[in-house]
């Protein structure tokens, strides 16, 4: 793989090479415990009862039955969490159905039982009596006048009266006029697309294990993007304190966003408190598909203006995703991301959030943007071809720069759109000659990223080892990104440091691992909480020399006088101060917290051969390349990984990949 | 129904366990002899997470029955490491970054290992079509691939 070469800013040592990642051996030899691989004394098993039915009234639940059977230790339903607090009203009733259930999957009680066995027996008698309701899974159906609506009165104000109830929100973006653009343009095309709903498809289900004792003390084991969000969430559901819930993440077999919510804890919590013992919960992929998040479907209009030159004079999208049965479909995203890579004089977007009868949308891979993406680069596209020109070049006529002001709002500064799009033109792949039936497409990619609160503490241990806690799940090598940076700062070797997933109770709060924020956001807090061991390290050094701490310096994993001045002593390193830290005033650690901001914005470029079949349609990808602003790659193995996930993910939602 | 008593032998070592009748193999593993190591991920033999091999073959343990395990030799992810020694197929996965999540991991190492003793020498294209059973949803399946085919090299040439 070609590197870049002339944009580093500092020579490193640790940073930018591929050492094994931490968890690693125990990946490879199946120690590592995933959400469902762990038990506790006494531990019972809890299954969900789901709704049949797409839209329906729940008139009543009869829990005796199940209640009775032997072996039951706990049924739940929503009556027994009462009222909660409303930020997380919609969360609650996705976990366990209120008045009604919304989607067919969804959860309308669960049991607690010593078995499977005994459990799957008690789903069995617990008895639901159905209205059954008039249904909407599509987007555009669901915005019909005649439509059935799932929450009446739950719009907002920015939705016009007349419209469906089951419109939620809308948002708008851009400037200038696009009709003053629309009319300097030489040809305007405007399409309208459909996108459907995939599953992020992670292969671990769900799963956790929670307790709770007649104290209040709670304790919750479970695979998430990000347990601190896990716990306050329950905590809210709960009604508890959230001191008294600790969580702890488990390892995490993929979430790709989908992992960013709560759907079996709250109801593992409930039943165990009710029955008094542990209980455990694990989804079965049936219930993964029917009930979990998958991304939102999509119906977009993009109307693009451009001279014959390939210049854009204006640009509109109107764009309706479905986010399920809540609010909060990713729509202001894709609204916000669908012309981020050009610089456009006249621009607009309208997004409009939309609930139907489909199970509550979770974020996927750069929430709402891949879908818009796919709308606008395709008009690009027959635009540049309808006027003979190179698809690349109209991307660079138009792409964003420092200076640009986004078609969100904010002003660009050092970005790298043009820059990707300048290496798909160099590359090799650009030129290559293609086959008979094969075909060759190019589209740009926009993600924010962002940063968030985030903790880390760096302990140094008597015998110059370290040790780093962070707190966001590690989902693809943030162990190893993270024991890097801290390494590099310190001046140590990378094999000296380990840094774990710490629980809620061992850190402050921080953020989901979720919008590319963790090797940003926890790998600033990483290296900042170095810097704050350094500091305390030259401090030492200082005292045990008799100098001043100013003229202490730490160079190469060692404290040095800083000049001639400063005294002539041998340089301590990392482990001889941390040697003596008993005597020179006690343990050394670092800590940084922060509520983490500057993330840069990224933009890719892919370009990809198809062949098709002409007799049988069927299509088949031969050669795909990923040109992407990653910034430094910290552990390049796993940049390249992540690229390559994400394209298969993308090939995946193109060719294969559809949820109905 | 009562529960039915199986012998069998796990990584090499003599094994017992009572199961239900229609308790997987994979449920008797994970639950009733605490090795995790095999995951599942669907349930219906679809994404190979819960490979192990039954008598050297090759299958999804999600799909047998724990009873069916009478007399065989079954092989998990739990002994495919000798001792602190890790099979070269172990040490290719981290060399070259071939896991993201790790939950895949297992059974595809499990599956990796069958191929290589099936066929030594095996092309990339024969590479894909034994691993068309275990579904990986991070990696795009590349780095597994160039693992296992760097791990047929050098395990030719050791010979």
């Amino acid at each position: 793989m070609a590197l870049d070469k002339g944009h580093d800013t500092r020579q490193f040592k640790v940073v930018g090479t591929r050492p094994v990642r931490p968890d690693g051996i125990d990946k490879v030899t199946g120690r590592a415990r995933f959400g469902a691989d762990i038990t506790a004394p006494g531990m019972l098993q809890g299954l969900v009862l789901r709704s049949p039915h797409a839209h329906a009234r729940i008139r009543s639940i009869d829990t005796s039955a199940a209640e009775a059977l032997p072996g039951v230790h706990a049924v739940a339903t929503r009556a027994d969490f009462g009222e909660v607090p409303e930020d997380v009203a919609d969360i609650v009733d996705n976990c366990l159905a209120g008045e009604k259930a919304l989607y067919d999957g969804h959860a309308v009680a669960a049991v607690a039982a010593s078995s499977n066995t005994i459990a799957r027996r008690a789903l069995k008698l617990l008895k639901v009596e159905w209205e059954a309701l008039p249904h909407v899974t599509d987007v555009d159906a669901a915005m019909g006048s005649d439509a059935p609506v799932l929450h009446e009165g739950r719009s907002d104000e920015t939705v016009p009266a007349g419209m469906s109830g089951n419109v939620m929100s809308r948002y708008e973006f851009g400037h200038g006029d696009v009709e003053t653009g629309f009319a300097a343009a030489d040809r305007v095309v405007e399409r309208t697309f459909k996108t459907a709903a995939t599953h992020q498809g992670y292969i671990e289900p769900h799963a956790c294990l929670a307790q709770m004792g007649p104290d209040g003390q709670a304790d919750l084991w479970c695979c998430t993007q990000g347990h601190y969000m896990v716990r306050n969430t329950c905590a809210a559901i709960m009604g508890m304190e959230i001191g008294q819930l600790r969580v702890t993440a488990s390892e995490i077999g993929g979430g790709f966003g989908g992992k960013t919510t709560v759907f079996l804890e709250p109801v593992a919590l409930m039943l165990a408190k009710k029955a008094g013992r542990p209980v455990k919960m694990v989804m079965s992929r049936e219930e993964v598909l029917r009930a979990t998040g998958p991304t939102a479907s999509t119906s977009i209009d993009v109307k693009i203006g451009m001279k014959t030159d390939g210049k854009i004079t204006a640009a509109r999208a109107e764009l309706r995703y479905q986010g399920g049965a809540y609010p909060g479909s990713p729509v202001e995203f894709g609204a916000m991301s669908a012309f981020a890579p050009y610089d456009l004089e006249h621009v607009q977007t309208v997004g409009w959030d939309v609930v139907t009868n489909r199970p509550k949308q979770a974020a996927y891979r750069a929430p709402g943007a891949p879908m818009s993406a796919f709308a606008v680069e395709s008009v690009v596209d027959e635009l540049a071809k309808g006027f003979g020109l190179d698809p690349l070049d109209v991307r660079l006529l138009n792409a964003a720069e420092e200076g640009t002001r986004s078609s969100y709002g904010p002003t660009y500064q050092q970005i790298g759109c043009k820059a990707t799009l300048q290496a798909a033109k160099q590359h090799p792949h650009w030129t290559a000659p293609l086959g008979p039936n094969q075909g060759r497409g190019v589209a740009c990619g926009f993600w924010f990223n962002f940063g968030g609160d985030t903790c880390v503490t760096l302990n140094v241990n008597i015998d110059g080892t370290v040790s780093v806690s962070e707190g966001n799940p590690d989902i693809g090598g943030s162990r190893a990104s993270m024991t890097m940076m801290a390494a590099e700062e310190l001046g140590i070797p990378y094999e000296q440091v380990r840094t774990i997933v710490a629980d809620t109770a061992s850190l402050g709060q921080n953020e989901v691992t979720d919008g590319s924020r963790v090797t940003f956001a926890v790998g600033l807090a990483t290296i900042e909480a170095a810097r704050d061991a350094i500091r305390v390290m030259c401090a030492r050094a200082a005292k045990i020399w008799g100098i001043d701490e100013e003229a202490v310096t730490w160079e190469d994993g060692h404290a040095m006088p800083s000049g001639p001045n400063a005294g002539e002593f041998e340089p301590m390193s990392l482990a001889e101060i941390a040697a003596v830290a008993s005597n020179t005033g006690g343990p050394i650690a670092g800590h940084y917290e922060v509520n983490a901001e500057g993330a840069g914005v990224s933009f890719a470029t892919h370009i990809c051969d198809t062949e098709v079949d002409p007799e049988t349609g069927s299509a088949r990808v031969t050669r795909y390349t990923v040109l992407q602003d990653a910034g430094k790659a910290v552990h390049p193995s796993y940049v390249e990984g992540q690229f390559q996930g994400g394209a298969v993910q993308g090939i995946g939602w193109a060719l294969n990949e559809e949820y109905i | 129904m009562p529960q039915i008593h199986v012998t069998t032998s796990v990584n090499g070592d003599p094994t017992e366990f009572l199961c239900e009748p229609d308790e997987t193999l994979l449920d008797v593993l994970r639950d009733r002899l605490g090795l995790t190591g095999s995951k599942e991920g669907c349930g219906t033999g679809d994404c190979g997470a819960c490979s192990v091999t039954v008598n050297g073959r090759l299958v999804c343990s999600c799909l047998m029955l724990g009873a069916e395990a009478e007399g065989a030799e079954i092989a998990t992810i739990e002994g495919m490491a000798d001792g602190e020694t890790l099979h070269p197929l172990q040490k290719k996965f981290l060399e070259h970054a071939a896991l993201q999540c790790g939950i895949c991991t297992p059974g595809i190492l499990v599956a990796a290992k069958a191929l290589l003793e099936h066929n030594p020498t095996p092309t990339e294209e024969e590479t894909r079509y034994w691993l068309a059973g275990n579904l990986c949803r991070c990696t795009g399946y590349d780095k597994i691939i160039r693992a296992v085919m760097d791990t047929a090299d050098e395990m030719r040439r050791a010979n």
